[in-house]
């Protein structure tokens, strides 16, 4: 906390940044690090094994728990499936896939998959349960078939927690690929990981970006969250319920 | 490193073929519960540490932004900034600042849980019914006794309610403390990732500390708010 302390910490941001744009040799020799191109490649990487993990992930858990709220079954594996995905530490998940299964893209993607399918199934669940039932039921009266119900009622007013799980989600994964080179894939952990290549200030660097591109992802994701709500549900009535909804069960489910 | 490693565990133990398999191994694992001790309970000391400063951080702003409503667009978005920087990140964005060791690992926690129990305690104390407020102005309640008499043991069910997200959600970023120097369960983990035991081991003793928490806040929960088990007995 005394000056010089500050000042170091201070110009080791400040090294920080310049990896970003400047290349340089590695500390350990041999090659070159740092620059543009670089991070822009890690990154690109990083967004890669994100996207296709978040992607498949809603693949499975959307109609899966769509289907759950809409036969109103399954509610205590739907909702305990956060409880038990939070419990399991990304990076023991991870280990176990590397030491089990093994390393490499698809394999990685397989276990960010495993990790981003709890909050979006949850959230799903619970976005179908909280529709009101008399809609559902004037719905049916109008002659909806079951499936006409779960696509032009059910889904669009359960799209907002459809989406704040899939937020929830998008952003853990994106963190968690950050420890994505322990299982061979080069992400913008790898600076992280492996200082001795990058050096400090490459350390510091990966970390700037990946807290910038999580931020990101949800500042992102939070928009399209907002645009896809129901104009009907963002006035104070829905705001209510959903979240007297979401304190009862989906902890996890911010709106 | 993992070469290296196998080979001492071969000589130290010539006849287990399993070990140098690399497969599950009972044997081995019993033989070598001691290494995870430390690790185990530094890891224990991670989540209690930061869960407790996190919640009496959470809790005061909370309690604050129930009265003067306008702080709580702020503290939302403060927070939440904090809880989407994913804490691995945090480590090292902390590490000029405050250095390698157990207080970075500890200040990046606490900004993880911060959320989570600001969010549900707000959401407990808005739960409250108005009438019972009311009740308890009429019998001459003060601000004060209202909100520590009624207000807050109202909101408990909701509070623990956090108090466990945050309990397990800590176990596992605890898991990746040891990058800011501060040792853990994640430590044993990455000293030997590729070989099973110790992944199975190290792993789930995290899970097992997670759940053992979440499970001890549970049976706390029920003895502080014996009402929750009356209504549902009733119903």
């Amino acid at each position: 906390m005394d000056e010089g302390g500050g000042r170091g910490a201070m110009s080791d941001f400040l090294e920080a940044i310049k990896f970003i744009f400047t290349e340089r040799e590695s500390p350990a020799g041999g090659s070159q690090v740092g620059g543009l191109d670089q991070i822009w490649s890690l990154m690109s990487e990083h967004l890669q094994l994100s996207g296709v993990a978040t992607a498949i992930a809603c693949a499975i858990a959307v109609p899966l728990g769509l289907w759950l709220g809409h036969v109103g079954k399954g509610g205590f594996l739907a909702i305990n499936a956060s409880n038990v995905g939070r419990a399991v530490p990304s990076l023991a998940l991870i280990a176990f896939f590397v030491a089990y299964i093994g390393v490499g893209f698809t394999n990685l993607t397989l276990a960010l998959v495993l990790l981003a399918i709890p909050p979006i199934l949850t959230n799903t669940y619970t976005g179908v349960r909280q529709v009101d039932r008399d809609t559902v039921d004037s719905a049916r009266g109008m002659g909806m078939t079951g499936a006409q119900v779960v696509r032009r009622v059910e889904l669009p007013l359960a799209l907002p927690l459809i989406f704040g799980g899939v937020r929830i989600s998008a952003v853990n994964v994106v963190a968690t690929a950050t420890i994505a080179p322990l299982a061979g894939v080069v992400t913008l952990g790898d600076p992280i990981i492996n200082v001795n290549t990058y050096g400090d200030e490459g350390r510091l660097a990966a970390a700037i970006v990946v807290a910038l591109l999580a931020v990101a992802t949800e500042v992102v994701l939070g928009a399209a969250q907002s645009a896809v709500t129901p104009r009907g549900l963002k006035l104070e009535g829905g705001g209510r319920l959903r979240r007297l909804v979401m304190s009862i069960n989906g902890r996890e489910a911010t709106t | 490193m993992s070469p290296l490693l196998g080979q001492v565990q071969i000589r130290e133990r010539a006849q287990d073929s399993c070990v140098s398999d690399n497969g599950f191994c009972p044997d081995w694992i019993a033989h070598n519960l001691d290494r995870y001790v430390d690790p185990f309970l530094q890891h224990v000391l991670l989540t209690v540490v930061a869960v407790t400063i996190g919640f009496a951080i959470a809790f005061a702003l909370a309690v604050v932004a129930y009265r003067r409503r306008w702080l709580i667009n702020p503290v939302t978005q403060v927070t939440g900034v904090l809880y989407t920087v994913p804490s691995i990140a945090a480590f090292f964005l902390l590490l000029p600042i405050t250095g390698r060791g157990f207080l970075t690992a500890i200040v990046a926690l606490v900004a993880y849980v911060l959320l989570i129990i600001f969010r549900n305690v707000l959401t407990g104390l808005d739960n409250v019914p108005d009438e019972t407020k009311d009740a308890g102005r009429g019998m001459g309640l003060t601000d004060r006794q209202l909100l520590w008499r009624v207000e807050v043991p109202l909101a408990l069910p909701e509070i623990m309610a956090g108090l466990r997200i945050a309990v397990t959600t800590t176990v596992g970023l605890a898991t990746l403390a040891f990058f800011a120097g501060a040792g853990g369960l994640g430590e044993q983990i990455f000293a030997d990732i590729n070989f099973k035991s110790n992944v199975v081991v190290a792993g789930g003793l995290a899970v097992a500390l997670a759940a053992l928490l979440d499970a001890a806040i549970l049976l706390a929960q029920r003895a502080v708010t014996p009402w929750t088990r009356a209504a549902a007995a009733a119903r």
